[in-house]
């Protein structure tokens, strides 16, 4: 049984006893990056005052306890998503975004034909989207979006149309602007019906809830620790083996190769080959104690909480504001996640943000890196506010206030 | 940080609730330049009319924040009417308001103040420097002005 306590994980989180222009912190911004706990601050201390040296190197003892470190944290990202083949089918990167240009310059340089095509949908942050636009103008694949519907979710009336000769399905878990959470285990069906291999963002959904490659049928699935209560600079494209195993190199250097020669080089077997030049090593023991702080919690209680959460600040915002705040999103909570776009009426999200942080409540305004999202809805920008496994009500309510406050000021 | 009333200025609501010199003009004569904020979807679209080495109209459409809709609408109360010699001095005036000094950057140091009396109603954008993120809201239509009038003059 978990023993999940968001006042807890609150008091853990050393940020969020800040004041900000004279008010406690009201930190609705997760799904732009969520705020680490003391116990991933401490363990990335621990390690640059006790063990660090480079990894995979030296054989003194400090290098030892350096590399166990990190492939330490690689066996732990393979158990929190339950990777059917271990570490051995985790890579490090930098962050979700290097995890789909590594998919797709290496998986898709390699395995993809002029003609073949690749499946996006329309709610699908950028790092899913440019990376194949990129493959197209390079290797003359066509790339293909699955529409979203006036209820904010998959439109899949054609998809078989869309998935016809398709090669990759790769859909987020959860839209970073919607809040809506993606059926993953019928889509892999879908995509599996269809001959195509079936990738996951999960940047939006890993810290929300569980994750789970082997139950949901994933073959690719990318995310990044700073979305998870970890640090930034660290991410993780994990691969079925069988798939890594036919990937070439993405970036060359040191470390990812097994010989070099005046004519050539042979990479290195394994993830290491897909790891050029030294890796981000307290990144990934801070991502290491997110984890071990995430499973303490138990993904279902957190999911549950930040459902619960929704649930409340979608009727408050309908009862407080009725047509002037309008939620660009599912106005339920089934398959819907803590993110709550919103669309003040008269008054730009710009505006909105900036009057939020005079109330100490941080909101992210913008396209959020979702433009033909953005484009479907007749948006250029909304103002977003997002839960994380530290929020409460009290958040909501001040985000309320501070909504009346911005309404008030532009009527 | 500085107070909200240093950014929303009853001058700078007032110009965005009620924008001046909004609408088209027929180009040509007038020249049509567009400029864009792509982090935040503010847009503004200007038409300039020159005539006899002067700025003899100006008209705008475009939305956005607050600050740029109002900094462009202050712009054009501004700059309308005026020869380009006075023009590209409004520019430059108004480019050294939105700069962020370096002594800024350094705890306790206060900067020397800019001499605002010579801006009139544009001085109400001064407070936009306290706020970096908006800077680039409240160039927006200047920066946009100065393309403009580059491509006009180079026809």
């Amino acid at each position: 049984m978990s023993s999940y306590s968001p006042a807890r994980v609150r008091a853990d989180v050393p940020m969020l006893h800040r004041q900000v222009h004279g008010h406690p912190l009201t930190y609705l911004d997760s799904a732009s990056s969520t705020l680490p706990p003391r116990a991933v601050i401490e363990a990335m201390d621990r390690y640059y005052e006790c063990h660090h040296s480079n990894v995979h190197r030296g054989v003194y003892l400090t290098a030892e306890e350096a590399t166990a470190d990190y492939e330490g944290a690689r066996a732990a990202v393979a158990r929190f998503i339950n990777a059917p083949g271990g570490a051995e089918e985790v890579v490090f990167t930098k962050n979700t975004t290097e995890s789909f240009n590594l998919l797709a310059r290496s998986w898709g340089a390699s395995q993809t034909q002029p003609g073949d095509a690749v499946v996006v949908t329309e709610m699908e942050h950028h790092a899913n989207v440019v990376p194949w636009f990129q493959l197209r103008d390079s290797h003359g694949i066509e790339v293909r979006f699955i529409p979203v519907g006036d209820d904010f979710r998959l439109d899949l009336s054609h998809v078989e149309r869309v998935l016809a000769g398709a090669k990759l399905l790769s859909v987020t878990g959860m839209s970073n602007v919607l809040g809506t959470r993606n059926d993953l285990a019928a889509l892999a069906r879908l995509a599996h019906d269809h001959g195509a291999l079936f990738a996951v963002d999960g940047a939006q959904s890993v810290a929300h809830g569980s994750t789970d490659v082997a139950r949901d049928g994933i073959d690719f699935l990318a995310f990044s620790g700073h979305k998870m209560l970890g640090p930034t600079g660290v991410g993780v494209l994990w691969a079925r083996r069988s798939l890594l195993e036919a990937m070439p190199p993405f970036l060359g250097g040191g470390g990812m190769i097994a010989d070099v020669r005046t004519d050539g080089f042979t990479p290195a077997a394994g993830v290491a080959r897909f790891e050029a030049g030294t890796p981000p090593i307290a990144e990934a023991v801070g991502l290491h104690a997110a984890i071990r702080y995430l499973e303490g919690l138990g993904p279902d209680a957190v999911e549950a909480h930040e459902r619960e959460l929704t649930r409340d600040a979608l009727e408050r915002l309908e009862s407080t504001f009725a047509d002037r705040v309008r939620v660009i999103g599912p106005h339920d909570v089934i398959d819907r996640g803590g993110v709550l776009s919103l669309d003040v009426e008269g008054v730009h999200p710009h505006d909105v943000a900036q009057v939020l942080d005079q109330h100490g409540v941080c909101v992210r305004p913008g396209h959020h890196c979702a433009k033909p999202l953005m484009r479907r809805f007749g948006l250029a920008a909304t103002a977003r506010a997002s839960f994380g496994p530290y929020s409460l009500t009290r958040d909501t309510d001040a985000l309320i206030e501070g909504l009346g406050h911005a309404l008030a000021l532009f009527a | 940080m500085a107070p909200l009333d240093d950014l929303y200025r009853e001058i700078i609501l007032d110009h965005y609730r009620t924008p001046r010199n909004r609408g088209e003009l027929a180009t040509p004569p007038a020249h049509r330049v567009e400029g864009f904020n792509p982090l935040c979807g503010d847009e503004v679209t200007l038409y300039l009319e020159l005539r006899d080495g002067r700025l003899a109209d100006i008209k705008m459409t475009g939305r956005g924040c607050s600050i740029s809709q109002a900094s462009a609408s202050l712009m054009g109360a501004a700059v309308k009417g005026k020869t380009l010699e006075e023009v590209n001095a409004a520019l430059e005036r108004f480019r050294q308001l939105m700069t962020v000094t370096e002594t800024r950057l350094d705890e306790g140091a206060e900067p020397e103040p800019l001499d605002v009396r010579s801006l009139g109603e544009l001085a109400a954008l001064a407070g936009v420097v306290k706020f970096p993120v908006r800077i680039k809201c409240a160039m927006l239509a200047w920066a946009t002005l100065a393309q403009g009038l580059s491509e006009a003059s180079s026809h």
